[in-house]
């Protein structure tokens, strides 16, 4: 850092705005950490206000290094682009995945053997799950769709992110979050609503983050020089808003005091249940499904070098999967106190969504039309194209799940569970991995150091999903079926522990589904390593193909 | 050919996309939520729901810090084998009180909707120190912690005043003397139960730790636990009376 004093060059009014604003969190931060009614409280107050003063100190350094000039939107006419941003995303997401599909295995081995919980607060079933699901959600899934937002919106706008600071505060901000969230379950801190179980204060953080995410993604189409929006635009859009409805509606709570992490939810019983399935159920639609999509519609056409499919199937698509979408909550709640005509509503636009995820699967796969030998010769290409698969069998066994007969064995059982991981390991794992394939070599302008090791990536992991979900079916139909066994003289079969030693098998076949998808994830991670860092890369990328105008 | 050109309105004005995605993703929600608040057959007419008393609503929230909704619901459903299993079948009017409401999505281990008086304290005690101790086939975690802890319930008062901003109904009564019930649930014998039990009818108080000197989380939470599912009177509950 040298310390300059260039003509003309002064503070910007979002610099010196966005350093006070965090000086006054900082000192507010420090006032709660003195007064909170627990540790637990005062320390992630302390990490507030050291992430604070932190970002204060990273803005002015920032402010002495740089040129006087802001960054040009364009340079000989191409676009300026922003990749440092989508750099930090793409890392952190690796990152995130590696936490998140480690503890996923530590928790399914607790489930195999008890004694793995070690009679400790912080490591027990209880906390660790909700570490586990937000880790690879949030974590991982929340960084994949925010660095590739980031990167599609500049590319099909052909347009610089808008924005100097923002961009950063958003993908910083949003892993602040993640690292509260995290630490405070591993706290006892929780609201424990499922996939939306942060306090309150933490809520409040990522409001903050989600509204600059959006005035960034949208003042970056505003800026466009193509005349249409892209397809994979809307769907991020969608992803955007909604995720930001749902927010606000599930996580709207009064806490006990300024001091207090504790929170009461201002829904109550059969009400907050419905509220929170409708927010469950599309944070699957909208986060881990149309967030997703968009990342489908850009990579995939992108790798196969095609044209996207139909033009009129993505209208149809997009406009119907987020209207159906936001009806099937209730299928979570059948045969609850939930009144029956609102679980009838769920289970009929549940099935009815079978058709525009099958619609957008088709639109996916159909984009090979003419590079289908790609699939031999390009791994990468291969597992995005499998994931689409994946959707394709999640999304018919979703609305088979919905429909209440079907239900009333699935529902409390691990068949749930495999169904998620179905979508979440094969869907969204791995489209999410096709994607950073594609991004690490665009992003550094290296070519990938070895499609044999992601070759290697594909087979294990696809091995590991096969065993995850065909062991959780299993169980899970087994366990329903003992649940309601009756014997000749009609009493009921199996105590209710029987039928959880019944399980053991399986959760240990489940493990090892899991360590081998982790295995995976763990050869990725060096390969891209290796396609940053390698000498003889960097000279083999002398004449790359892709030129970002950074 | 003509009605899909019109969808270049919203390809080329993000405003108007914007609000096209808004508009479309607000119906549903809007009708499946909003009438379970005025329709009054939502929630029927059920004798004997009370909210809980300070020390079950302190158990209730280290239920829901342990995150013990993640392997047990609290709903039964109306399907032979439950209520066989369990009991009747879960009533919306038994969750009203309940922020945030605990239904669970996976049963890992058994439904708790009606695990009230269903085991004694001594029991929970065993089962929370050690599940295999008392169930040798259990997989749920040991907490060994609650018993060794002492509850903090310095600020329940502040905790039931939120809940009755929110439309729980805690008279000042009861939050006036949240500390003190806390104290009396958590004993037997104390000169205070009488008035406890005016206060929440069918409030119980006994020393759920075994431990009289002092109140643990393990108070809390088998107290809590002991009041599930046990509000209402079956014997006398009509549910011809609320057919919806």
């Amino acid at each position: 850092m040298s310390v300059t004093a260039v003509p003309g060059k002064s503070m910007t009014l979002g610099e010196g705005g966005t350093a006070f604003a965090f000086a006054i969190l900082a000192f507010l931060s420090l006032i709660i950490a003195a007064k909170a009614y627990t540790p637990e409280y005062a320390f992630h107050a302390y990490l507030f206000t050291a992430g604070s003063a932190a970002a204060v100190f990273a803005i002015v350094n920032r402010y002495f290094d740089r040129p006087a000039e802001p960054a040009p939107l364009f340079i000989d006419g191409k676009p300026n682009y922003n990749m440092g941003p989508v750099k930090f995303a793409t890392v952190a997401a690796m990152f995130w995945g590696i936490a998140g599909f480690t503890v996923g295995l530590y928790i399914a081995l607790e489930l195999a053997f008890p004694f793995l919980n070690l009679d400790l607060p912080w490591i027990s079933f209880g906390r660790l799950r909700p570490l586990h699901t937000s880790a690879v959600i949030f974590a991982f899934g929340g960084n994949v769709l925010l660095g590739t937002s980031f990167y599609v919106v500049q590319r099909t706008c052909r347009a610089r992110l808008v924005g100097d600071i923002a961009p950063w505060f958003v993908i910083l901000g949003y892993n602040f979050f993640i690292l509260i969230a995290g630490t405070g379950y591993l706290l006892g801190i929780t609201q424990s609503k499922e996939y939306a179980e942060p306090e309150w204060y933490a809520d409040l953080w990522l409001t903050i983050v989600w509204v600059t995410y959006f005035l960034v993604f949208m003042g970056t189409i505003m800026r466009r020089t193509e005349p249409h929006i892209y397809v994979a635009n809307w769907f991020y859009l969608a992803f955007i808003l909604t995720i930001a409805v749902l927010h606000l509606g599930n996580n709207a709570a009064v806490p006990v005091s300024l001091f207090s992490a504790k929170s009461y939810i201002v829904w109550s019983g059969v009400q907050d249940a419905m509220v929170q399935w409708w927010y469950g159920h599309n944070a699957v639609g909208f986060f881990l499904t149309a967030g997703f999509l968009a990342i489908m519609y850009y990579f995939i056409p992108k790798r196969a070098e095609r044209p996207v499919y139909s033009y009129r199937l993505s209208i149809i698509h997009f406009w119907a999967l987020i209207f159906l979408y936001i009806w099937a909550g209730p299928h979570h709640l059948h045969y609850t106190a939930l009144p029956d005509w609102a679980q009838t509503l769920g289970m009929t636009f549940s099935i009815m969504l079978w058709m525009p995820s099958w619609g957008g699967m088709i639109n996916g796969l159909m984009t090979l039309s003419g590079a289908w030998d790609k699939l031999r010769t390009d791994p990468v290409l291969r597992m995005m194209v499998v994931s689409v698969a994946f959707y394709g069998m999640a999304t018919f066994e979703g609305p088979v799940m919905s429909v209440k007969s079907v239900n009333s064995l699935s529902h409390y059982t691990d068949w749930t569970i495999g169904h998620v991981h179905s979508g979440a390991l094969g869907w969204v794992g791995y489209i999410s991995f096709g994607a950073i394939y594609c991004l690490v070599p665009w992003l550094w302008n290296r070519p990938l150091y070895s499609l044999k090791l992601v070759n290697w990536h594909f087979w294990i992991s696809t091995i590991g999903i096969v065993l995850y979900i065909s062991a959780m079916w299993v169980s899970g139909i087994l366990q329903g079926l003992m649940w309601r066994a009756y014997t000749s003289l009609g009493f009921l079969e199996y105590s209710f522990i029987e039928t959880v030693e019944a399980m053991h098998p399986f959760y240990v076949i489940r493990a090892m589904g899991g360590a081998l998808f982790l295995l995976g994830a763990l050869l990725m991670v060096w390969n891209l390593w290796q396609t940053v860092h390698s000498k003889e890369a960097a000279v083999a990328a002398a004449a790359p193909t892709l030129v970002p105008a950074e | 050919m003509s009605l899909w050109s019109k969808h270049a309105i919203f390809e080329k004005n993000s405003i108007i996309l914007v609000i096209g995605v808004l508009i479309v993703i607000a119906i549903g929600g809007l009708v499946e939520i909003v009438p379970l608040f005025y329709l009054k057959s939502t929630i029927e007419k059920v004798d004997g729901i009370r909210p809980y008393t300070p020390l079950e609503l302190a158990g209730r929230n280290i239920y829901v810090r342990e995150g013990c909704y993640l392997c047990h619901s609290q709903m039964i459903r109306p399907l032979r084998d439950e209520v066989e299993r369990y009991g009747h079948y879960s009533l919306a009017a038994e969750s009203m009180y309940d922020r945030p409401f605990q239904w669970g999505s996976k049963r890992t281990g058994p439904d708790l909707a009606r695990v009230g008086a269903k085991y004694s304290d001594e029991w929970h005690r065993d089962h929370l120190h050690d599940p295999r101790s008392v169930v040798p086939g259990s997989v749920m975690p040991s907490y060994p912690w609650l018993a060794t802890t002492d509850l903090d319930y310095a600020h329940i008062a502040e905790d039931m005043k939120v809940n009755a901003v929110l439309g729980v109904p805690y008279t000042p009564d009861m939050i006036a003397n949240a500390a003190s019930d806390v104290k009396a649930q958590s004993v037997a014998d104390a000169p205070e139960a009488a008035a406890l039990v005016k206060r929440y009818p069918k409030a119980t108080a006994r020393d759920y730790d075994g431990d009289p000197s002092r109140v643990t989380e393990a108070d809390a939470l088998i107290a809590y636990l002991q009041v599930l599912g046990t509000l209402v009177d079956f014997k006398l509950y009509d549910d011809k009376a609320n057919i919806r």
